[in-house]
């Protein structure tokens, strides 16, 4: 389990309370500025607290060795910056340097279990100055998954995709949460989150107001009050869209 | 070993002999007048020379474009080259520039730079920060360099600081060989212990740290490869420009890509660059020996150009 307590950080965040659970696909939404993207990076070690603590399986993410953290925990920016025009085998490796074996046999079966969970076998070879956009996100995503981190915590990692790519990338994750690992992910579509997450944490000005099932979650009241936005929610259950009313 | 590096050994392997007979008197070894002497107390120290400032300068060019992520970093961007230059420079004015305090001078301004830069950048590891610190080193060392060339007591010491700051090999001596080389191993060291960190900047500060990189525990090795590699290189020749900044340029495109992948073929590839630039100064026809920090830079500037005009039409 991983666990955020009375996490504070200034403004960005104030008292954040959450517990995610491993083999589930958690989203976190909330409007431009919510604090979405620093608790996603707190929840990954990345930001030193200034109040409260992250919890991994009950021990404290800061008292972890670096390694230790890094293996168990994967974490996918929302930048996707490749500063170096490298091909996708060698850049879906990186993900295997907390490990350290990504010379050895073990890693590279898991770079190639990585790329084959995202259809990249046939691209391994190509630069990554030539991908399309959504191959790109494959790539980084497969980077991710390459170190088969018990925690998959993606930063926006369906923005810019077309439909299909977006649907792929979140059947890949899908399949990762039902192996065992926890995913959480920073969503700004809300049909996205309502659809294909299994629990939703809204969070607005920096706090949690809202943790449950996205229908509870994500209600039009919920809508309203957080985003500013009278809407309503069209469609069965698993395939619902959003309509301002 | 892959093939890049067995090719750039086997080239090195090549040129250090026939290099070692070039020169404003080629030697025959069978018919030359003392040969055995020059080779080995002249020419042979001078190649080793070459090999080992060329190495040091071309790892340090790999790191540093690693570590900012940008192919247009180059060592001296940090200030150690720079306060390296202004420890020895602050020698000659001194009147110490003999064959020992020289070097000692110049390894004192590195370790000064490499130390300052430690202290600002402190525990946080930021590259931002780092980077400017390390830019307003090189500014102030430069400038403090041309404050005591101007205080020069005479024409004659000016141009004694100026000349050597243009970077050579003329005249060096197994002392220097056997001060450069462990400084300059130890330095590749260090910077192939920052490679696993610096491959995982690729992906941006971020999904690094991710990775595990400690970025304070990458510095300190990024400071001490740079420092001992560079500081080393400016206390035995000066001031050479270019190497650090084209060989990683060259090399880059034969490698993976890597950082890490990187480093031993700049190294190499550095060094065979400085062998063959040095012999190119022997052999010119001029009336003074051509400085090798001239020379680089002549070969470098255009040959830079054209990289980017070439950048430019890719990009268009």
């Amino acid at each position: 389990m991983l666990e955020a307590r009375t996490l504070s950080l200034g403004e960005r965040l104030r008292g954040v309370c959450a517990q995610l659970n491993a083999g589930a696909i958690t989203a976190i939404c909330g409007p431009n500025g919510a604090g979405k993207s620093t608790l996603l990076a707190s929840l990954a070690g990345l930001l030193g607290a200034q109040g409260g603590s992250v919890m991994l399986d009950g021990t404290p993410l800061h008292a972890l060795a670096v390694r230790h953290r890094a293996q168990a925990i994967g974490y996918l920016p929302q930048d996707g910056q490749v500063a170096w025009d490298m091909a996708v085998r060698p850049l879906v490796a990186l993900g295997r340097l907390p490990h350290g074996d990504a010379a050895g046999a073990q890693g590279a079966a898991a770079v190639e279990r990585a790329l084959a969970a995202l259809d990249l076998a046939g691209l391994a070879q190509r630069p990554v100055s030539t991908l399309s956009g959504g191959e790109r996100a494959r790539a980084l995503l497969a980077r991710v998954l390459a170190g088969e981190p018990r925690w998959i915590l993606a930063d926006e990692p369906l923005a810019a995709l077309d439909l299909g790519h977006q649907l792929a990338l979140l059947a890949t994750l899908r399949s990762a949460a039902k192996a065992g690992a926890g995913v959480v992910l920073v969503l700004h579509d809300l049909a996205l989150a309502m659809n294909h997450a299994d629990r939703v944490l809204v969070l607005d000005g920096g706090e949690v107001v809202a943790d449950g099932a996205p229908e509870a979650a994500l209600s039009p009241a919920m809508v309203e009050r957080v985003w500013g936005v009278s809407a309503r929610w069209l469609g069965e259950p698993g395939a619902r869209a959003l309509v301002a009313s | 070993m892959n093939r890049l590096v067995i090719f750039l050994i086997a080239a090195i392997a090549i040129a250090l002999p026939l290099s070692l007979l070039a020169g404003r008197v080629w030697v025959d070894p069978a018919s030359t007048p003392n040969a055995a002497a020059i080779l080995m107390e002249l020419r042979l120290p001078r190649g080793l020379l070459a090999l080992v400032v060329g190495a040091g300068l071309g790892a340090a060019g790999a790191a540093m474009q690693g570590y900012l992520r940008n192919p247009l970093a180059d060592p001296g961007l940090f200030g150690i080259a720079p306060g390296a230059a202004l420890g020895a420079v602050l020698s000659l004015w001194l009147g110490l520039g003999t064959a020992l305090l020289l070097p000692a001078f110049a390894l004192a301004g590195a370790a000064g730079a490499m130390a300052l830069l430690a202290l600002i950048a402190g525990r946080t590891g930021g590259i931002a920060l780092f980077t400017l610190a390390g830019m307003m080193l090189a500014s102030l060392a430069g400038a403090l360099s041309s404050l005591i060339i101007s205080f020069a007591p005479n024409a004659f010491a000016m141009s004694e600081i100026v000349t050597w700051l243009m970077g050579a090999l003329t005249d060096r001596s197994w002392n220097d060989v056997s001060l450069a080389a462990p400084l300059t191993a130890l330095g590749i060291a260090c910077l192939a212990m920052a490679g696993r960190g610096l491959d995982a900047l690729t992906l941006g500060e971020a999904a690094a740290r991710s990775l595990g990189v400690e970025p304070a525990r990458l510095q300190f090795w990024l400071i001490a490869g740079v420092g001992l590699t560079v500081g080393a290189g400016v206390a035995v020749a000066g001031i050479i420009g270019f190497v650090g900044l084209i060989v990683p340029h060259l090399v880059r495109p034969l490698t993976d890509r890597r950082p890490s992948s990187l480093l031993g073929p700049s190294a190499l590839a550095g060094a065979l660059l400085v062998l063959l630039a040095d012999c190119l100064c022997r052999i010119l026809p001029l009336v003074t020996e051509l400085r090798l920090g001239i020379a680089l830079s002549l070969l470098g500037a255009p040959f830079f150009l054209a990289l980017l005009l070439k950048m430019r039409r890719e990009l268009a």
